[in-house]
């Protein structure tokens, strides 16, 4: 039994040099015992051999990304690291390439070790926290407390120096402390959390920028725990915020919210809104529509009314004109709002699908039903038509359109002659397209579902202002 | 109207500038100050000193020197005819709040943007003070970022390059019309056109420092810009397309997406809903893979629903590659060149170099690929490994639910 002995936890040259004189002499990896400091760690400590065989120069070369992971690994806490450094370095001798099969276990346990090594020093970069207190001849001296995971201090004084080089400084921790006067590093024993100052107004500027430039309107609470664990928390002024900030998102955002919508906002520009929206529409390529079409059908109707049409898309005539239900269902339409007392002229009609989607046979282009795809594309449009003109009644005509205001398929015998609450608090009514009153061949059945259709949009009527 | 002190001024005009998502401090030149002279330091690496509830780093001190604005941008709170409360710092309350902060170890530097008070010029005059105040009065080595201000002075332009390691320009909206609309003051050809000089601005300096070592560098990381997601009419399609057109017109380093959000006192033309978080972060997701891992912005589009050109929110979008073009996979994890590796969905750029290096070595088994992975079981279905054979799982018609995340309620009070 060997034993070696260290002065330090990240006594990375003690180490070296006794783990090259083992493996020149060959010892076997479970034949050593790694000890910091005079504490025994090993029962059988007394019967073990301290001398450690001098290194041979020259006789042993190890490539350089093993030294540099060497290097890191040193400072970890895991008590059986220089242990399996050891053991590492024995089987490089026979197994050169090691260190760049990182599938291997060992190696891949050492580079897991390295890997937090490393995420702690840029760690204490990161949250250590600077307080700043009058020195002896009253020039500021700015004193630090920090719990690192690893032995890492000592190798992260130089940032510290290169960084605040004009400042004089302390980092306390409880395994070492550091001091810098502006031109010397010099080290101290450890030291606890008492011996730091417990404040600096500084502080309190610092929280107000913490709470200030958090958006409560998107709360990631997973994303700032991944990168800043609690364990670091406990030192760091703002992270007190953390609760009240989270409690506060929720209130503020649906305060938000709630305030646009109740109170329009001054300088009523909807108007203007609508038409910039219109000439944005002109425009769209959200789906292949707009290849084959004339142009964008967008709604039409003043942008307060209560009461909004939507229907499915476009037909021919539409697609001509570049206005909505102006064709054969659309006389059908105006002839039944005008039977349930509605004046086309107060309410707002737009189409789900905003292009006119037809199959060419010969001159005529027939009519094509728009698929999932197209209406959800097309459906941007409608939320924003919607959220501009906030109608307290919204009438979808048909399947299609159904589908587009609540974004799931729906039976329309099912679902009509009832009040159904959308999203934004407005309400739709589902009732049928008119263009399957024109497709109804048998005259009697054409006029009961004329009838109906009246009777829905009558319905609709009434739950405005309701 | 009452003086306000500087606590309630940086209340004010942080919370105005938080909806810039821009937060990085790496990439720029080495510094310190080992001089004893000055204050501060930046390596390649840039550092997050903390994390706010939102999940975002704070890296800088990310303020506007003014929240008063002559402009009238509708996705803007500082826009002119919002009611929110109106502050300004001077040029010296900045630099000494960003002092007393970095040194303290709050920040990395500072990220001043402003409204437009009187001028453009005038604005761009006053930030490009406080940052030759910082870097000469005060000898400051950290980060700054500048946002330059649309139609400025090229000369101020110029100068604000000459003293910051960043500069920006935001170009807003993914669509012309969208800028139309929503920023009507705001010209998309004017402000490429400040794009494509502050990049001959850099390529010049490139130039000059390699006649001579002692030529002061300009913006030495580079240029950023932001567009806003979900306020317009784009497709995931078109922002990926515009973004890597960006890239390459104007060698910018990053272009950040930022989920159109609530603000206090919106104006009516954007109306407000929640925030399309997800979203945002699947056009982060297309980015990395562009910048990362050789996708091309073609391949990217080809990953969206061809409907509706929107990536799908329930799984990320080189997974959702992989799921269309299954005649990619298995790869063997033995043989299989590195830009196919890289297609794996679940195996990262740091696992692909520890496969490609160890297998040199050994021949990998599962267990190998286990060891080298996050998540092995993700990755199974796309592998052939030595002892391994995904045999029909590729193929099968129901392999999205087998690999895709467990859906998961969000937890609003975890912390």
């Amino acid at each position: 039994m060997r034993l070696a002995t260290l002065s330090a936890p990240d006594d990375f040259d003690a180490w070296r040099d006794a783990a090259r004189g083992f493996a020149a002499a060959d010892v076997p990896p479970d034949d050593v015992v790694w000890q910091v400091g005079a504490a025994p760690a090993d029962l059988f400590a007394t019967t073990a051999d301290t001398t450690v065989p001098p290194p041979v120069p020259g006789a042993l070369s190890v490539p350089r990304a093993f030294l540099d992971l060497a290097r890191s690994v040193v400072m970890a806490a895991e008590p059986e690291r220089f242990a399996l450094l050891y053991t590492a370095l024995h089987r490089l001798r026979r197994e050169p390439k090691l260190i760049e099969d990182h599938a291997d276990p060992l190696v891949r346990r050492l580079e897991v070790l390295a890997k937090n090594v490393r995420r702690d020093i840029h760690k204490m970069r990161a949250f250590l926290r600077f307080r700043e207190v009058a020195d002896h001849d009253g020039a500021s001296r700015y004193v630090a407390w920090f719990e690192p995971e690893h032995h890492i201090v000592r190798a992260n004084a130089a940032f510290f120096v290169n960084r605040f080089a004009s400042m004089r400084w302390s980092i306390l921790t409880p395994e070492l402390s550091l001091h810098w006067d502006g031109a010397m590093l010099s080290e101290g024993p450890g030291a606890a959390k008492g011996d730091a100052p417990d404040g600096d107004p500084t502080e309190e500027v610092w929280k107000t920028y913490y709470a200030s430039i958090f958006n409560p309107a998107r709360v990631k609470v997973g994303a700032m725990l991944k990168e800043m664990p609690r364990k670091y928390w406990k030192n760091m002024p703002e992270t007190a915020l953390v609760g009240q900030l989270i409690a506060g998102a929720q209130a503020r955002e649906s305060g938000m919210i709630s305030q646009s919508r109740e109170a329009p906002t001054i300088g009523d520009n909807v108007a203007a809104a609508w038409a910039a929206l219109r000439d944005e529409a002109a425009a769209c390529t959200r789906c292949h529509l707009y290849k084959h079409a004339t142009q964008t059908v967008f709604g039409e109707g003043p942008v307060d009314a209560a009461m909004m049409f939507v229907g499915e898309q476009p037909g021919d005539q539409e697609d001509l004109a570049g206005t909505p239900f102006v064709g054969p269902a659309g006389q059908v339409f105006n002839r039944a709002i005008a039977a349930a007392a509605i004046d086309r002229g107060q309410v707002y009609v737009t189409n789900a699908v905003k292009h006119f989607k037809f199959e060419a046979r010969g001159k005529r282009r027939i009519h094509a039903k728009p698929d999932t795809g197209e209406i959800e594309a097309c459906r941007w449009w409608i939320e924003q038509e919607q959220m501009l003109v906030r109608p307290q009644v919204t009438v979808a005509l048909g399947a299609t359109a159904a589908r587009s205001l609540l974004g799931r398929t729906v039976t329309i015998g099912k679902e009509r002659g009832r009040a159904l609450r959308l999203p934004d608090g407005g309400e739709a009514w589902i009732t049928v397209h008119p263009s399957y009153l024109l497709r109804l061949p048998d005259p009697a059945q054409k006029e009961a579902e004329f009838a109906r259709f009246v009777e829905d949009l009558k319905l609709a009527k009434a739950a405005v202002g309701g | 109207m009452a003086q306000l002190d500087t606590r309630e001024k940086l209340a004010i005009l942080a919370d105005a500038a938080k909806y810039d998502a821009s937060c990085a401090s790496s990439g720029t030149a080495k510094r310190d100050s080992r001089d004893g002279k000055g204050l501060g330091s930046t390596e390649g690496m840039g550092i997050c000193h903390a994390y706010a509830p939102d999940g975002r780093c704070i890296s800088l001190l990310k303020i506007l020197l003014t929240n008063s604005c002559i402009f009238d941008c509708h996705y803007c709170i500082n826009r002119k005819s919002s009611n929110v409360r109106r502050a300004r710092f001077t040029a010296d309350e900045v630099v000494k709040l960003t002092i007393a902060f970095y040194k303290r170890n709050y920040i990395e530097g500072l990220f001043l943007s402003s409204g437009i008070i009187k001028s453009s010029d005038y604005t761009m005059e006053q930030m490009v003070e406080v940052a030759r105040s910082l870097r000469e009065d005060h000898h400051f080595r950290g980060y700054i970022h500048l946002k330059t201000i649309p139609d400025a002075d090229p000369e101020l332009v110029h100068q604000a390059g000459l003293y910051a390691d960043r500069v920006s320009i935001n170009i807003e909206l993914p669509t012309v019309s969208g800028l139309k609309r929503l920023a009507p003051e705001k010209d998309g050809a004017r402000i490429e056109g400040a794009m494509g000089e502050v990049k001959a601005s850099i390529a010049d300096n490139g130039d000059a420092r390699r006649k001579y070592k002692s030529a002061p560098r300009f913006a030495p990381a580079g240029q950023s810009t932001q567009m806003i997601v979900g306020a317009d009419a784009a497709t995931d399609g078109e922002i990926v397309t515009r973004a890597s057109t960006l890239y390459d017109r104007f060698g910018l380093r990053r272009v950040y997406y930022s989920a159109f959000s609530p603000i206090p006192d919106a104006s009516t033309v954007l109306p407000l809903q929640r925030p399309p978080l997800m979203r945002e972060h699947r056009l982060y997701q297309s980015d990395w893979l562009m910048r990362f891992y050789d996708y091309s912005p073609h391949e990217v589009v080809a990953a969206a629903d061809d409907a509706t050109g929107m990536l799908p929110l329930d799984i990320d979008p080189k997974l959702a590659w992989a799921l269309k073009f299954r005649d990619s996979f298995p790869v063997d994890v033995n043989r299989a060149p590195r830009e196919l590796l890289l297609r794996v969905p679940g195996l990262g750029v740091k696992a692909v170099n520890r496969i490609v290096a160890s297998r040199r070595w050994r021949r990998l088994r599962l267990d190998d690929v286990a060891r080298l992975t996050v998540s092995v079981a993700k990755v199974r279905p796309f592998i052939v490994a030595e002892d391994w054979r995904p045999v029909l799982l590729t193929d099968r018609a129901d392999l999205k639910p087998l690999v895709a995340p467990k859906r998961q309620q969000l937890e609003l009070f975890a912390a």
